[in-house]
């Protein structure tokens, strides 16, 4: 038995036999050819097969990964109609007198190499592409497939893998990917989420492994080539839970939130990004409780403009379609630092100037991100939610500032949600105690339990050594949760969860029993939580 | 020849993508279309061309058009920027 330890890019386990995967790149040869019209004409033919192959491509990837990833097959089908590419390809044949098989490979190295010299990530990847357009028109013209492809139901191993590949290939034999190279937003990580299949990167993969069979491990990122049969019987045994648990989610898909004496709960997923809304509508959540907008400040080397602030949430909403979108203004500071931001370095970050309290200190970077948000709504469904309150002084200066934002945009005639709904996070003792108060000025509560438990229990969560004593379920904690939810409803507003604990399913029921009307948890949580909000109760049940 | 300049807004720049829409358009447009940026500047209906230019968010472009209906050209041009970059 041999372990090596990879990265997981897409959960789960599995058993199988390795298959190995290698491309054929033949060499191309360089031939001296007389009649070049000829040659051009072979030129031709095979690019309009190429064109044909990626448009099917396309069409296969839409379904699989959908269109945001299959766009890359239609850029590789513009790559290749393109002007440079033809050029470049008629005029070696031309000058040279070479095979059109020649000329394109020489090309698609050509700009490959263009590409790779560039300095940015982005435009450094598209030499990949390159190569795989000119690698396609080459296999046409030598009339070579790629016959090492798997028969049956496999692990594959393999040192990298294109796109194109991946979409290729038959998924009934995919158990699983195990590549060397490769990240966790390529394409084929993408691919293994969607197939619901595990998958590893970083992998020092072996030719001779092949046919062997092996255990991938997709939660602790392990490989174990030709198993311990003790090792094999426990993973069998996960095996068969995870079947069960897959059954039951796919049960669970399109099924309402709602208890078992028919209160309906309003269960949302947590993002961090644009790129998040995919799982979100995969795992079927009926909305988004909580939005972070620090990807946009915390990805930009300085403040994003209104403009690329209203995109991003304009395309959530629009994307998320009608379903609410709640989005939290800017929470910086603690944990999250910014270079531009120009924080001074403090000894208590937790208790410092972060969130709301650097926002109403610079009006200027809240009013921009309120413009935005503001002007997003117009397109969908959102919410806006103050982070890190501590008193009513705060709200009416919120409300204040957000109330003179919106004066601007009417004046502008530019058109958002004048009944937008503002809500605030309840994530401090002080806002939890006070919430009677605060519930008479904001139209929604969000319970932030990560920073509430770490007020509370004055432990600090980035603290290994504190671990034993940060005790999630404290009932200090959990009375506060109780005490918000009670003011919340006494003012007629609602209250929900978006912190760690809303996804804790031991809580459900308790949950449930406080009257929390909304549970905001990652992706991942939302069917499993979806199955106990549906066998709990709003009452004790003994 | 009109011209313009427009600021790039999209995080990754003139990527593949709107690249590629934004050549169809320049080659549709009947105009001839020139971007430049940083010292370089490339026909706007050569796809491979504009994305070696390498072009970031935050980057100032100047487009100019040339010939057919440059006023239209323009115009269209400076919607496409706005929409898609």
């Amino acid at each position: 038995m041999e372990e090596y330890k990879g990265k997981a890019i897409a959960k789960g386990v599995v058993v199988g036999k390795i298959f190995f995967y290698s491309k054929e790149t033949g060499q191309v040869r360089r031939r001296s050819i007389d009649d070049i019209e000829a040659e051009k004409q072979r030129y031709e033919e095979a690019k309009a097969e190429a064109l044909r192959q990626l448009g099917e491509i396309y069409e296969k990837a839409l379904k699989e990964v959908g269109e945001e990833n299959a766009a890359i097959f239609e850029v590789h089908q513009m790559f290749l109609e393109g002007d440079e590419f033809n050029e470049s390809v008629t005029s070696i044949i031309e000058t040279e007198k070479v095979n059109a098989e020649y000329a394109v490979a020489k090309t698609g190295d050509n700009l490959a190499d263009m590409f790779a010299s560039m300095d940015d990530d982005y435009f450094k990847a598209r030499a990949a592409d390159m190569k795989d357009i000119s690698e396609r028109v080459v296999n046409v013209l030598t009339g070579s497939e790629n016959t090492n492809t798997p028969t049956e139901p496999v692990i594959l191993i393999a040192e990298d893998l294109a796109p194109s590949e991946t979409v290729q290939m038959d998924k009934a034999n995919l158990l699983s990917f195990v590549t060397r190279l490769g990240s966790s937003n390529s394409h084929t990580a993408i691919l293994a989420r969607n197939m619901d299949i595990p998958a590893l990167i970083g992998i020092d993969i072996d030719k001779a492994w092949h046919g062997k069979q092996a255990v991938v491990d997709g939660s602790k990122g392990l490989l174990i080539i030709d198993p311990d049969p003790d090792i094999l019987a426990d993973y069998e045994i996960k095996l068969k839970k995870q079947a069960e648990e897959k059954e039951l989610l796919k049960a669970l898909k399109g099924k309402e939130d709602v208890t078992l004496d028919g209160k309906h709960i309003k269960l949302y997923a947590n993002i961090g990004g644009v790129g998040d809304v995919a799982d979100v509508l995969k795992n079927d959540a009926k909305g988004i409780g909580l939005f972070r907008s620090e990807f946009l400040y915390l990805e930009s080397d300085d403040f994003p403009t209104e403009e690329q602030q209203f995109e991003a949430y304009k395309k959530v909403a629009q994307l998320m379609a009608g379903k609410k979108v709640i989005i939290r203004t800017l929470d910086i500071g603690a944990d999250k630092q910014v270079d531009y931001f120009g924080l001074d370095k403090e000894d208590n970050p937790a208790l410092g100037y972060r969130a709301i309290r650097i926002c109403l200190d610079r009006p200027e970077i809240f009013k921009t991100q309120l413009r935005a948000l503001l002007r997003a709504s117009a397109f969908g469904n959102i919410a806006i939610m103050y982070p890190m309150i501590i008193s009513e002084a705060e709200v009416i200066k919120i409300k204040e500032i957000s109330a003179s934002v919106k004066e601007e945009l009417k004046s502008e005639k530019i058109p958002f949600n004048e009944s937008i709904e503002e809500g605030i996070m309840i994530e401090t003792p002080a806002a939890a105690v006070i919430s009677d108060k605060l519930a008479r000025l904001v139209d929604f509560f969000s319970i932030g339990t990560n920073d509430l438990t770490q007020y509370t229990l004055a432990v600090d969560r980035q603290n290994a050594k504190l671990e034993a004593i940060a005790d999630t379920h404290h009932e200090a904690v959990l009375r506060l949760i109780e005490l918000v939810c009670k003011n919340a409803h006494a003012a007629g507003i609602w209250a929900g969860i978006c912190g760690e604990l809303g996804s804790d399913t031991e809580l459900t029921q308790r949950f449930m029993e406080m009257g929390v009307d909304e549970l905001s948890v990652s992706a991942s949580r939302i069917l499993p939580v979806r199955q106990k909000i549906r066998a709990s109760k709003t009452t004790p049940q003994t | 020849m009109k011209t313009f300049n427009y600021t790039i807004t999209d995080p990754i720049g003139i990527h593949a993508r709107p690249a590629g829409l934004l050549a169809k358009a320049a080659k549709a447009s009947g105009s001839k279309v020139t971007i430049s940026a940083n010292g370089k500047s490339a026909d706007a209906s050569k796809l491979i061309l504009l994305m070696g230019l390498g072009i970031k968010c935050g980057t100032e472009v100047t487009v100019s058009v040339e010939g057919g209906d440059e006023a239209k050209a323009a115009d269209d041009m400076e919607q496409f920027f706005k929409s898609n970059l």
